[in-house]
């Protein structure tokens, strides 16, 4: 049995500039903090980040807004980050795609899970529909929703086992499991990993064969 | 009572017990602090939570406790959390019987525009076309105008959020239900007169015979 756990440098030195990231979190919540502050710290540049948010300046994937080291952004939310609009306004960032929440949810789904799409009634009128096809089922119409992939998905966990299972704690949950599909690559972060066996199967929320990576332990255990 | 604990308490009333309600940021957060005694909801947070609560008290946080603007929260005994995809399975799926939002304009056809100004403000629309488009009940909490500008018009200038008709319009000044014939007036406020709020109505108004006064305490 492979121990998937590596270094954060080593995780992030797997990640290209210009590649494509999806990463998990809400509001920051839920994201792996580890493996973004690494990502700064080595300095990548023109990345592609698919994730519900870009959350506050200095927090979560605001980080990587504040270091300039995306340049294309599919989002359902920036309001509560100035520094991304302020980026967006000024053509920093090459572009911005916002998808309706839930929409966006199911894209990623689609992509990890061998489907070729979703049809909604979501911002079916609206210029969040502009570009968009409609697809009419038994009289209805929907837009169609095409799946998203990502070159990396990066995910932030309260616990894993040895072997990649992972559980997630309350409001962190939000797109990561999701992500967990659509990632050829997956690299989890979790707070502790435990012994294999010690997470009980009914409670594992992202089977271990969907996660390549785990970042290792903080060394020491803080002691 | 000022203008925006009115507004809540009056939709407060719209409540049922046991109802799955979702609240947008704002003045709509206000909706669960004043029920009516008795009624009892549980309250979603698109993030991935029902049976959501206000933090019970300074020093309880969980890191990973957080309602949709990312500030702490608590939850009740019996509370449920889940991802992405389940939230808007619930939102999308005619499992949420109300959603309250704000709004920046109401139209004749009941069409809300809640997400954007263009060359002002552009925040991306979260998960507000989700809730508009799949929420049993859409009730839309606002100001009756802003600046003494009309908030409730004829046709729509911003963006919609969505072409779903919405249910019911709550402001300080009356209570408004968008109907296929139009905008039909239900209630007006406490001191608050029929011709004072079609003279700050931007749309053509529906008068019954009787329109009472909200019943709200």
């Amino acid at each position: 049995m492979n121990n998937k756990a590596i270094s954060t440098t080593q995780a992030v030195e797997m990640i290209p500039d210009g590649a494509s990231l999806m990463i998990g979190g809400f509001m920051g919540v839920g994201t792996p903090r580890r493996i973004i502050e690494e990502i700064v710290a080595q300095g990548k540049k023109h990345l592609t980040v698919i994730a519900n948010d870009t959350a506050r300046p200095d927090v979560g994937i605001g980080k990587l807004i504040d270091a300039k080291c995306i340049d294309r952004l599919i989002v359902s939310h920036i309001g509560t980050n100035p520094e991304t609009q302020r980026q967006m306004i000024a053509g920093e960032l090459v572009s911005v795609e916002l998808c309706p929440q839930g929409t966006l949810a199911e894209r990623i789904r689609c992509g990890g899970t061998g489907l070729g799409g979703v049809l909604t009634q979501t911002g079916f009128g609206t210029n969040a529909a502009e570009g968009q096809q409609i697809v009419t089922v038994d009289g209805v119409d929907f837009l169609l929703g095409k799946p998203i992939q990502a070159d990396f998905a990066l995910l932030g966990a309260s616990r894993a086992d040895y072997r990649g299972n992972l559980v997630f704690s309350l409001t962190s949950r939000n797109f990561n499991p999701i992500m967990a599909l659509a990632g050829k690559t997956v690299i989890a972060e979790p707070n502790e990993i435990v012994p294999i066996g010690v997470i009980p199967p009914d409670a594992v929320m992202t089977p271990h064969v969907l996660v390549d990576y785990l970042i290792e332990r903080r060394q020491n255990n803080g002691r | 009572m000022d203008a925006k604990t009115l507004i809540a308490k009056r939709i407060g009333m719209e409540m049922k017990s046991g109802d799955l309600v979702n609240l947008g940021i704002g003045m709509p957060t206000l909706v669960a602090n004043n029920l009516p005694e008795g009624t009892e909801v549980y309250f979603q947070s698109e993030n991935g939570i029902i049976g959501m609560s206000s933090l019970p008290a300074k020093g309880l946080e969980d890191d990973y406790l957080t309602d949709a603007g990312g500030m702490f929260i608590g939850a009740l005994p019996g509370a449920c959390s889940f991802d992405s995809g389940m939230s808007f399975s619930l939102i999308r799926g005619g499992h949420l019987d109300v959603t309250v939002l704000g709004g920046l304009q109401v139209d004749e056809k009941g069409h809300l525009a809640n997400w954007m100004v263009p060359g002002k403000m552009v925040p991306g629309m979260g998960g507000a076309m989700d809730l508009v488009t799949g929420a049993k009940r859409v009730i839309v909490a606002m100001t009756h105008t802003a600046k003494g500008e009309h908030k409730i018009v004829k046709t729509c200038d911003l963006p919609l959020t969505s072409v779903r008709r919405v249910d019911l319009i709550v402001t300080e000044m009356a209570v408004i239900e968008p109907t296929e014939a139009g905008l039909v007036l239900k209630e007006v406020a406490p001191g608050v007169s029929v011709d004072q709020v079609i003279a700050a109505t931007g749309a053509a108004l529906i008068i019954p015979e009787t329109v009472p006064v909200m019943a709200v305490a």
